[in-house]
This record gives structure tokens, C-alpha cells and sequence, in this order.
């Protein structure tokens, strides 16, 4: 088995060994109140680096390009309260056209 | 469950905002299948990684890593510290699902970035466990028939880029987030850590910075509050 193949099998098994973590710690743990605000701020905290890297991130540099122009236009929608479909592809018009546009 | 209350989203609705998400990230999951064939994965290896690892930002992470010349265990270790996050989605989903047998080793693969985000958006456990299982499955089927025709077609999408799919990710990570701003503590937590993971972007691997801001939610979620109120947007409680 070559060095990729294995690199996949141990991301495989560490991969779902992580996911199914949180289903099997005991519940009273779960229902501690600390535990409850940390599962339930967690997410937020990684979404917003998830958006934020996903715009603004290239590699190790931080650039300001069409996805910039794509995520004002979803704020803007979501303001708006438009459908999740219209915010997704919404932004993804914006930045494709900005780029045939820029050549 | 006989409790159709205006302000509530339909079982229709949800359905169509978890295929919404499949199709948005199945259509990313083109770029992925391209990407990694086009540094150096077999079809084999790259459908392999979809199926099983089913996580897309670590799938992105091994694949780079590789593709810049890293070695295959660094992506590895780089895929798997990105992956970590998902133990805080189970620990968030364990309560509203109450999976048992094999329904929770299901439910334990199902568990990803768009599954939790959908599912602790909804106003009611019910909606939120619909939400959940639409999600993972609508996101697991695109996102691998995604992966196989990118594999197949690596010189047709090998830029997703170009029709902005870029742009649609981080738009549709935005959609996700934005029901969950209702407090001023989610919407601090939120602003810290997209801060947070920009100032060390040019500092850390890819993926790195992502993992750190978790750090902000947990930071913040910690002290025991003097006001008996950061929970308050939990779906089984909002739902009064």
C-alpha cells in the first residue's frame, strides 16, 4: 500500500473516531451547563472563521477579490431575508462575473 | 408534533434548504474530485477519500498539503486537527438526536460542518432532527457523485474559481451562521473569532486558523455567566 493510501485509512478511522467522539461521552456530562455553552457557541465561533477564511484566505495570505464582492452581496440578501439558494448562487454570480468582467 | 405554528419552517422547507445545502457543496465537491486527481491522487483514492473521510475542509487540507509537496502524514495530521471540530457538532447533535445502535454510527459519519449548521438552525428538536438527517444525507449523495465526476472531468473544473464556487461556499457557510446571530454573545463570539482567524491566516497552515477560533467559542462559553442567559437559543428553548 503506497504512503497516500495509508495517509487516507489513518484519516479515515482518526476522522470518524473524532465525529463519533461526541455521540459516546456519557449524558451527564452533556448536560453540564458549561459543556452546553461550549457545544453551542463552538460551532458559531468555527463558522464564522469557516466564512471568513473561505473569503478572504489564499494560502497563508489574506486577499480581497471577487468572493469580497460575493459576501456583501449575501449580507445584503440575508438582510433581505432571501431564500438560502438566492444568498449561495447569488454570491456566486457576483464573483464570476466580476472576474469575467476584470478579464 | 401536531403544532404548525406560523413562524415555524414546514418539513417541505426544511427538505428543500438541506438539498439546497447538498447541491451548493456537491457542486464544490467537483473542484475536490479535480483537485486531488490533478495532484497526484488516483480516481480510486480520491473517491476513497470522499466516501469514507467525508469531511470537506480536511479532504482539502490532505489533498493541498500534498499537492505543495508536504508529506502525505503532515496532511494527514493537518486533516485531522481541521476534523476535530466535528466531536463538537456530535456533542452538539448527541442531545437532539438520542440516536441509538447503528443509527448513531450513521448519524456519527452524517456529522459535518452543513448537517450541524442546518440542524441547530430550526426552532424545534423535530425540525432539528429533520434538518439533520436531510442535510447529511443531501450533502453525503452530491458531494460524492460531485467527487467522481470532478475526478473524471479534472480538465474541465479544474478552477472552480472561475464560476465562483469560491464565493458560494464561503456564502453558504454565511447563510448557516446567520440564524444562530441572534444574541449579542453569539454575535460577539462570531466577530472574535472570524477576527481571530485572519490575523493568523499568514501565521499558520491552512485550516490551522479555523481550529484556533474554536478556541474563541470555548473561551467565551467557559466562566459561569452572571446573567442566566447564553443559552437561551437552544432550539428545544427558543421554541416557547
Amino acid at each position: 500500500m503506497s504512503e497516500l493510501w495509508w495517509a487516507i485509512a489513518a484519516l479515515a478511522v482518526g476522522g470518524y473516531a473524532l465525529k463519533a467522539s461526541g455521540y459516546f461521552i456519557p449524558e451527564w456530562v452533556l448536560e453540564r451547563p458549561r459543556v452546553t455553552r461550549i457545544a453551542l457557541l463552538t460551532p458559531v465561533a468555527l463558522l464564522a472563521a469557516l466564512t471568513t477564511v473561505q473569503i478572504f484566505g489564499q494560502g497563508q495570505s489574506l486577499v480581497v477579490d471577487a468572493r469580497a464582492a460575493g459576501l456583501v452581496f449575501a449580507v445584503g440578501a440575508l438582510l433581505l431575508r432571501a431564500p438560502f439558494l438566492v444568498v449561495v448562487v447569488g454570491a456566486a454570480l457576483v464573483a464570476a462575473l466580476l472576474r469575467l468582467l476584470a478579464g | 408534533m401536531s403544532d404548525p405554528s406560523p413562524p415555524h419552517p414546514s418539513d417541505t422547507e426544511v427538505r428543500k434548504q438541506a438539498w439546497s445545502v447538498g447541491v451548493a457543496v456537491g457542486t464544490y465537491g467537483l473542484g475536490f474530485g479535480a483537485l486531488a486527481v490533478a495532484n497526484g491522487f488516483t480516481v480510486w483514492q480520491t473517491v476513497a477519500l470522499s466516501a469514507l473521510v467525508f469531511t470537506g475542509a480536511s479532504q482539502f487540507a490532505l489533498v493541498g498539503v500534498v499537492g505543495a509537496g508536504g508529506a502525505a502524514v503532515t496532511g494527514a495530521a493537518a486533516a485531522l486537527a481541521l476534523g476535530s471540530r466535528n466531536a463538537f457538532y456530535g456533542l452538539r447533535m448527541a442531545p437532539l438526536l438520542r440516536v441509538k445502535g447503528w443509527r448513531r454510527l450513521g448519524a456519527a459519519q452524517l456529522t459535518i460542518d452543513e448537517s450541524t449548521a442546518v440542524a441547530i438552525a430550526q426552532p424545534t428538536t423535530a425540525l432539528s432532527r429533520l434538518g439533520f438527517w436531510n442535510t447529511g444525507v443531501a450533502v453525503f449523495v452530491c458531494w460524492n457523485i460531485a467527487t467522481v465526476a470532478g475526478a473524471f472531468a479534472v480538465d474541465q473544473v479544474s478552477n472552480p474559481q472561475v464560476i465562483g464556487l469560491d464565493a458560494a461556499v464561503g456564502a453558504a457557510f454565511l447563510a448557516l451562521l446567520w440564524p444562530q446571530l441572534i444574541t449579542p454573545t453569539a454575535r460577539a463570539v462570531a466577530g472574535g473569532a472570524a477576527l481571530l482567524a485572519l490575523v493568523l491566516t499568514p501565521f499558520l497552515t491552512p485550516g490551522l486558523p479555523v481550529l484556533a477560533a474554536a478556541v474563541v467559542g470555548v473561551g467565551v462559553a467557559w466562566p459561569e455567566p452572571r446573567i442566566h442567559r447564553v443559552t437561551e437559543q437552544a432550539p428545544e428553548i427558543a421554541d416557547e
